[in-house]
């Protein structure tokens, strides 16, 4: 008798109204801070959400906003020993929190998780069908044979190359777009009432994220799923979501429908994620004379087997910044690589200030070192964490200039005023940094060598978007100040926008396109070109559909 | 393709076996040559005339060039001639064929006893990890490593075999013994090695499984709604797998090959007595035999351990 009643209830929900009700969550974790006591920070402070059925919310922030921190508490976990403090998570009309038991019956049967790293996310134990079935047949939802056929088909409605038989392969058989996709089906297989997409197409190259990002809009729409969609993105965000809620340090800035937040946001920080990348940088012609000069260099790995660049010429000039773009594996890391001889080219050569430098790094004098400096795409990893920020910025000014004592420390209180951070920090160390200011002392070390070219790889992929903006508008203030050369390698077109004189589109080890910025980007453009410009997000509601029927090419990951 | 690259790889492993098999040999003659003291002297006593010497070292082909004889030595093992025992003239392979089994068979039955056991205290451990279950077990597991094996030994002895009298004190054993009679016998010692090995094997497997639950895709199992036992079962045993078999097989080769304690305690008939005796007689010949079993048993089992750890690697299973 009871169980009639309450069944009916459930049906009303299932067809419209609310399905995901967050109210008042608060959420803390106790962290550890190196040298302190540990103490206890609030990740999320009092978010209320909802979610109706069928419908994209988009939460976007910076790190740290607790996005990924609320899209997993509507399955109620914590990670890392994140704690649930406070609030209501009512899903399909109950409050899910508190109960074990009843959590694990609903993970993977009413909400499901898309992860940032679907290649981490897969067991490499197993193959893609046993694991995209999993929860399917762990929760009764259907049995193997069905679930099978019902994977086949999202592979299908993926696009995914190969339906019948690509559940036959391990994840590491697989791209990494296509494991995206593949965890897309994973997460629709077992037909749940939400989906949480966390970041799913940020570690992806641009030319690819279009495609998967395409995939899941379809089969958001197909099935009729409700999802909660996470990205520091914007411009990605706005192409599937219905609204969208921007965080700050666990709060919520403004809340709004897609349109609204995009065209007329309401809020200064929501303004300025908008209006992000609006840096004006007029491009310098061409000197007579460039500083460094590659000529027709090719490089393999294994000893010839495999051809990572293929004749590839560039000028850099003083004063100037080369950006060099294209997907992951288009050779562009090999380049800096060629170029600081740390990969000796087969072929071709490399000027430098007007004198040949040597293939190996092994035979470069101090000097050549010196001149030509290199910051990274991880600034952690790039430093002695062991180091405070005064040791790391003067070993350089040790190591080439001879100097000691107080005339170090005068040098490196200067270079850290140039990074616009003070010397207060050189007694700090990395841990004790965010990660703009790590990557800014990373700047600062670069800089104390005095070098006359600066390799910058990938060095704000890694960062917030208004933090990479105060990076690059440093770089270019530092460049201004200094006369110092740029070799820009990114994989992002609003930044080339942002920063260089000349660009360099490489594609599979080719330099398919170069020359000065204006020229570069202005049409005709050849296929690949065309769809690297073509594939990024742009902040418009509907562009993805236009970008999508607009292509002239396939991108490599498929 | 992918088989190919396996079997390529496995016959690498082989290979480097068998030349680190070569390898040990050189060194245990080398290792015996240099010993002080003269074979032909240990035999015929201090009362030996010279001229008996020397008719002896010429009978014994003491008198050759060392790499003469290493490869002399090395021709007969290979043919299974390990040669004669010079303190009672006895053929040492005979001797050594039914020590061997000896110590075989009471390694194969502390093996079957502690290789589940520790995996499944391992698993146990994980799945209660840090609560009472795991300490308990982590407690129990390094108490039993700590007292070493001639204690427990007695200890044993003192309450199975005098107080209780459940089990013989010393693990006689010979040919017309049955099946059931034999194991009775060397239920002690069993137990014993057992006790020994257990934690290591139970650490490493907890140590390794652990890491694997760092992993993203314990997450990704987590939130399918999987139980935790099915997690650590399905999603985390199988990567675990290459350094739970390293730990599992550097335990049974201590079982087979450092057991000699345990064997002299229970007067037990197995290679380790066997080479205690001959040693302090001396007995080059029996010394180098059982050298070079041991380090056979312990190659053998370390090229297993990586074989298993290449075939349970699906990059190298299935290549792209």
């Amino acid at each position: 008798m009871a169980e009639q009643p309450r069944k009916k209830v459930q049906e009303a929900a299932r067809g419209t109204g609310t399905l995901l009700d967050i109210r008042n969550l608060r959420i803390e974790a106790t962290v550890y801070p190196p040298g302190e006591d540990p103490k206890n920070v609030v990740i999320v402070d009092d978010v209320s959400l909802t979610v109706e059925r069928g419908k994209v919310l988009g939460l976007i922030g910076e790190s740290g906003a607790g996005k990924s921190t609320i899209g997993l508490s509507s399955m109620g976990y914590g990670r890392g020993g994140v704690r649930i403090t406070g609030g209501e998570v009512v899903l399909n009309g109950r409050d899910i929190l508190g109960d074990e038991r009843g959590l694990r019956k609903l993970r993977g049967k009413e909400v499901c998780y898309v992860a940032q790293s679907a290649a981490a996310a897969f067991n490499p134990a197993h193959k893609l069908m046993r694991q995209v079935v999993e929860a399917t047949l762990e929760h009764g939802v259907s049995s193997r044979e069905e679930a099978e056929k019902r994977a086949v088909d999202l592979f299908r409605q993926l696009s995914l190359p190969d339906p019948e038989n690509i559940g036959d392969r391990y994840p590491h058989q697989v791209s990494g777009g296509q494991l995206q996709r593949v965890m897309t089906a994973m997460a629709l297989c077992s037909k749940p009432d939400l989906i949480v997409f966390d970041e799913p197409t940020t570690a992806l190259d641009v030319t690819t994220q279009i495609d998967v990002l395409a995939a899941i809009k379809k089969a958001i729409r197909d099935t009729g799923v409700a999802a909660l969609y996470i990205t520091h993105d914007l411009a990605v965000v706005a192409q599937v979501s219905d609204d969208i809620m921007v965080l700050r340090h666990g709060k919520t800035v403004e809340w709004g429908d897609t349109r609204q937040i995009i065209e007329k946001p309401k809020q200064d920080y929501t303004k300025a994620l908008v209006s992000v990348h609006a840096i004006d940088h007029e491009e310098h012609a061409p000197t007579p004379v460039p500083i460094l000069t590659v000529d027709n260099v090719t490089a393999s790995y294994g000893g010839g087997r495999v051809k990572v660049l293929r004749d590839v010429s560039v000028d850099i000039h003083p004063g100037q910044t080369l950006a060099v773009v294209g997907e992951s594996g288009s050779g562009k890391s090999t380049l800096a690589r060629a170029i600081t001889g740390l990969l000796p080219p087969e072929s071709g050569s490399i000027t430098f200030d007007g004198r040949t430098l040597a293939n190996r790094l092994a035979d470069r004098p101090k000097e050549d070192l010196r001149q030509l400096q290199m910051i990274y795409q991880m600034a952690d990893v790039a430093m002695n964490p062991r180091q405070t920020v005064g040791t790391i910025i003067g070993r350089p000014l040790e190591f080439y200039f001879g100097m000691r004592g107080a005339e170090r420390n005068a040098r490196v209180a200067e270079l850290l005023d140039k990074i616009e951070m003070g010397k207060g920090f050189a007694d700090r160390y990395p841990a004790e940094l965010s990660g703009g200011q790590k990557q800014r002392v990373c700047i600062a070390r670069a800089l104390a060598a005095k070098p006359k070219l600066i390799i910058c790889d990938e060095v704000t992929s890694a960062l917030d978007p208004l933090v990479a903006n105060g990076i690059l508008k440093l770089l270019l203030e530092l460049q201004a100040e200094e006369d110092v050369a740029y070799l820009f390698i990114t994989h992002d077109l609003a930044t080339v926008r942002a920063i260089a004189d000349s660009i360099a589109v490489m594609y599979r080890g080719e330099l398919v396109r170069y020359g000065p910025k204006g020229k570069v980007l202005t049409p005709p453009f050849d296929a690949y070109t065309d769809l690297l410009l073509s594939s990024v997000p742009e902040m418009e509601v509907g562009w993805l559909e236009k970008a999508i029927s607009n292509r002239r090419m396939e991108a490599a990951g498929n | 393709m992918g088989s190919a690259l396996i079997l390529r790889l496995i016959a690498q492993r082989l290979a480097l076996g068998v030349l680190l098999l070569f390898a040990v040999s050189v060194l245990i003659f080398a290792g015996t040559q240099i010993l002080p003291g003269d074979v032909a002297q240990s035999i015929l006593g201090q009362a030996a005339t010279p001229q008996a010497l020397e008719n002896l070292r010429r009978e014994l082909g003491l008198n050759d060039p060392a790499y003469i004889r290493y490869f002399r030595w090395l021709g007969g093992v290979l043919t299974g001639d390990f040669g004669t025992a010079l303190s009672n003239r006895r053929d040492i392979a005979e001797a050594l064929g039914g020590r061997l089994w000896n110590t075989l068979f009471l390694a194969g039955c502390a093996a079957v006893i502690s290789v589940p056991l520790a995996i499944l205290l391992g698993l146990l451990a994980v799945r209660y990890r840090n609560g009472v279950i795991d300490k308990a077990i982590s407690g129990f597991a390094l108490a039993s490593t700590s007292l070493p094996e001639f204690f427990i030994g007695y200890l044993l002895i003192l309450f199975f075999a005098v107080e209780l009298q459940w089990f013989p004190a010393s693990s006689t054993v010979f040919d017309t013994m049955s099946f059931g009679a034999r194991l009775q016998a060397i239920a002690l010692p069993a137990i014993t090695l057992t006790l020994v090995v257990l934690a290591h094997m139970m650490r490493m497997t907890r140590a390794a499984i652990l890491n694997v639950m760092q992993s993203a895709y314990i997450e990704t199992a987590e939130l399918k709604g999987l139980s935790a036992f099915d997690i650590i079962r399905r999603h985390a045993m199988p990567n675990a797998v290459a350094p739970i078999v390293n730990v599992v097989m550097l335990n049974l080769a201590y079982l087979i090959v450092g057991v000699v304690v345990v064997e002299v305690i229970f007067v037990y008939p197995g290679m380790g007595q066997y080479l205690v005796d001959h040693v302090s007689k001396r007995d080059v010949p029996v010394v180098q035999a059982v050298g070079l079993i041991f380090a056979a048993v312990y190659i053998g089992l370390n090229m297993i351990a990586d074989i298993v750890a290449i075939l349970a690697n699906p990059r190298l299973r299935h290549p792209k």
